[in-house]
């Protein structure tokens, strides 16, 4: 950048060291810029408070069915006068069954094998009988949580083949399989490494081959269709067995765990809103395995929205009156256009009150440890080991102490933007050379006049640098926040994954991508406005 | 005015100042002269505060030098280090009248001040705008004796201030500087390493050896009367014009 010194305003670097002067004027900015965007976010993450329905909130997991029956729910709820929160597509089983105890949501949809092994694990290794569904029940209950009957579809492992071959081939069970040993088997990587997997139904069958590939699961579909393989591992409710015409294979030796879907409901909501509890339960024994399927397609193949797919269904099969959003050209574009600017608030929220708390602790924390070698090693020790854990297990993390949505997303966004302007505020002061330094002191500067003078003015080049990185850094991780309900550009990126939706993603990706070079740019002009001139690269 | 009273300073096993009483005479100035490692430049840094003896008192204006008493003693003293020192985030003016601002003086003083200062070091009006990264070594170091002088300290301390300044530069600057301190008849002591600039400053010298004193009197007394051969050793090194 080329600036002539003739053009040098000697008033701009007055008004840089009169930011820092009034060094609680950062404070005042940025606290009023936390207040409008609580504002927004408000607005935009639960309407009007102030309605006497009682409110619902739905969970479900990041996989189409999951999703297409928290809608399901949804409308139930609604129709019994309870205003819904479907917070969709939250990141696993872990975090719907914590949400579900510490009511961040009131119900959702899992499955009986999952509730067996992975929810109530720790009662089966205490001896407490959960094999069986009343059993499961039975422990739920002590728990505060009602398990529903059936809802009447088991989604479990099968085995599947193309109709028209296994009819050439008079394949009809798992069984027959020990005929066939010049079959090509196509197996997803989770299926050779379970413990319900392969290599123990081979042995339990007995089948004895070679000609086995793994791939992933939405590949052996493919591979099918091209009859490159013949068999592949499929769960039962796939919206593929339908659509490529396959057969499944008769699991003559019930090898595989079932996994009934059944409505997870916290009991209390059966006497805080009972007329909804009871909506709710309507499921049970509503939805066959081919019903199940057929809506999951619809989503899947056909594009529906899932909202509508189950709105249409509860029309069909119980003869309600649901309004269902209409599939037209100009109402998906409305759809876009409203999705996008919800994003946006709730991805700026995300990442404007992260930072700025992050700046308002990490600045401090550098000073300190500009001051003291000790405290240095101790700080920037703590906030390297924050950066190196996995996002997916600090988000975990925040979930007991903050529950799902936004707080929890902010609270690791936080800790993951202090690294850089901690180490950036701390070698910023560090490189100030001691020639500059003792000429503050000799002046007869007392330490904190030294401070807000000479050494932040001076370290404000590689703060401002350290927040940008922060910044574009949190930008990106933002998109996280999807899995536990925080919203953001995360959310149709995860939704576009789970339909293998390429303009889905875009929808997320691109907006992220434009907002971190923005927030770039916006730091770049920051700098050139509060950085004195001085400091500045000169011809 | 300055007194330094039993001062030892040693870093790890090394000592590097022993001095039993040294007086600076007020009004006059001091020059503190002797190879790189004498001690020298230690001993003016213990005087403003930045090193603390390991014994001994600092006098200042008849009071000890204290935690308590330093920040109000350094607003009374100037300090010219080599290249001035210079703040680089601010322009000359600023540089100049940090301290005055912020002790409250309003613009109009502080312009003045520096009005003042600017025709007395012989700065160009002009370059009280800019930045130390855009002025030349001999107006950096101008601007760094203004600072020094823009509270009036009854004393003006110099660190090698001609250091880092090519030959002529240095001697527009030495004149100037000289002629300063006549004026406004400061208590100054420099630190040098040039017999030149010793006899063209001080009025008195003294020759630092191993963080001792060896000789303290006018340049003539040295070269005339040397304590040691040390002394006369150290003059001749230095080839200095014949005085």
């Amino acid at each position: 950048m080329y600036k002539r010194h003739t053009e040098m305003k000697p008033f701009i670097p007055q008004r840089a060291v009169c930011v820092l002067f009034k060094s609680h004027q950062w404070a005042v900015i940025l606290l009023a810029a936390m207040a409008i965007l609580c504002t927004i976010a408000q607005q935009s993450f639960s309407q009007s408070r102030a309605s006497n329905l009682p409110v619902l909130k739905i969970g479900s997991k990041a996989f189409t069915e999951s999703v297409v029956l928290g809608e399901l729910l949804s409308h139930l709820g609604r129709d019994a006068g309870a205003r819904v929160e479907h917070l969709s597509e939250l990141g696993g089983t872990q975090i719907l069954w914590n949400a579900l105890q510490s009511g961040e949501i009131d119900a959702y949809v899992d499955y009986t094998g999952t509730i067996r092994e992975e929810i109530l694990a720790d009662a089966a290794r205490r001896g407490i009988p959960v094999e069986s569904e009343s059993e499961m029940r039975e422990e739920l209950a002590n728990r505060s949580i009602l398990m529903s009957e059936r809802i009447g579809f088991n989604n479990t492992y099968a085995l599947g083949m193309r109709e028209d071959v296994a009819a050439r081939l008079g394949i009809r069970k798992i069984s027959d399989l020990r005929k066939h040993p010049e079959l090509e088997y196509g197996l997803s990587d989770e299926f050779m490494e379970r413990r319900d997997g392969w290599n123990q139904l081979a042995s339990r069958y007995g089948i004895k081959t070679r000609r086995i590939r793994t791939m992933d699961h939405n590949l052996g579909y493919r591979g099918l269709v091209h009859d490159a393989i013949q068999i592949t591992d499929i769960y039962t409710t796939d919206a593929e067995i339908q659509h490529y015409k396959l057969r499944v294979l008769e699991d003559d030796l019930q090898f595989f765990p079932t996994y009934y879907a059944v409505l997870l409901m916290r009991a209390d909501l059966q006497s805080r809103a009972p007329k909804v509890a009871d909506a709710l339960l309507k499921v049970q024994g509503l939805i066959d395995p081919v019903k199940m399927s057929g809506m999951t397609a619809m989503v899947r193949l056909d594009g529906k929205n899932e909202t509508y797919v189950a709105g249409d269904f509860l029309n069909t099969k119980l003869l309600m009156q649901l309004e269902l959003p209409s599939n037209t050209l100009g109402a998906e574009w409305r759809r876009i256009a409203d999705r996008l600017l919800k994003t946006t608030l709730e991805h700026l929220f995300l990442v404007a009150v992260s930072l700025s708390l992050a700046i308002l602790v990490a600045i401090p924390f550098g000073i300190l440890s500009a001051r003291n070698e000790r405290v240095a090693n101790v700080l920037l020790g703590v906030v390297s080991v924050i950066q190196t854990l996995p996002s997916m297990a600090l988000l975990v993390f925040m979930i007991p102490l903050f529950g799902l949505g936004p707080v929890p997303a902010i609270a690791a966004l936080f800790f993951y933007s202090l690294l850089p302007i901690v180490r950036n505020t701390y070698a910023g002061i560090r490189q100030i050379p001691v020639a500059t330094r003792e000429s503050a002191e000799v002046l007869g500067l007392d330490a904190k006049s030294r401070l807000r003078l000479v050494e932040l003015p001076l370290a404000l080049p590689s703060i401002l640098s350290g927040i940008k990185t922060a910044a574009v850094i949190n930008v990106g991780t933002a998109t996280i926040g999807a899995l536990i309900g925080a919203g953001g550009y995360g959310s149709p990126i995860l939704t576009g994954i789970r339909l293998s939706s390429i303009p889905l993603i875009l929808q997320g990706a691109i907006p992220a991508a434009a907002m971190a070079v923005l927030a770039q740019w916006a730091f770049g002009m920051l700098e050139k406005k509060l950085v004195s001139p001085g400091l500045q690269p000169q011809s | 005015m300055f007194a330094l009273e039993n001062i030892s300073k040693s870093f790890g096993d090394l000592q590097v100042l022993k001095l039993t009483n040294v007086e600076f005479p007020v009004g006059k100035s001091t020059v503190l002269i002797g190879p790189s490692g004498c001690g020298k430049s230690t001993m003016l840094r213990v005087l403003v505060g930045l090193v603390q003896p390991d014994t001994g008192t600092v006098r200042f204006e008849g009071e000890a030098m204290t935690e308590k008493t330093l920040l109000a003693m350094r607003r009374r003293m100037g300090y010219v280090i080599q290249d001035g020192g210079l703040f680089p985030h601010l322009t000359a003016f600023e540089n100049i009248s940090l301290m005055a601002r912020h002790l409250g003086w309003d613009m109009s003083a502080r312009q003045a001040r520096v009005t003042e200062l600017a025709d007395l070091t012989r700065l160009p009006a002009t370059a009280l705008k800019r930045y130390p990264a855009q002025m030349s070594g001999g107006q950096r170091q101008r601007v760094g004796i203004m600072r020094a002088l823009m509270l009036d300290p009854p004393v003006l301390l110099f660190d090698e201030p001609m250091g880092a300044l090519d030959p002529l530069v240095r001697f527009d600057l030495q004149e100037d500087l000289l002629k300063i301190i006549r004026t406004l008849n400061k208590t100054s002591i420099m630190v040098t390493h040039d017999m030149g600039e010793a006899g063209f400053f001080g009025d008195q010298v003294m020759m630092l050896a191993e963080g001792e004193i060896v000789q303290q009197g006018t340049l003539d007394m040295l070269i005339h009367q040397p304590a040691n051969d040390y002394v006369t050793r150290f003059i001749n090194a230095q080839r200095i014009p014949h005085v």
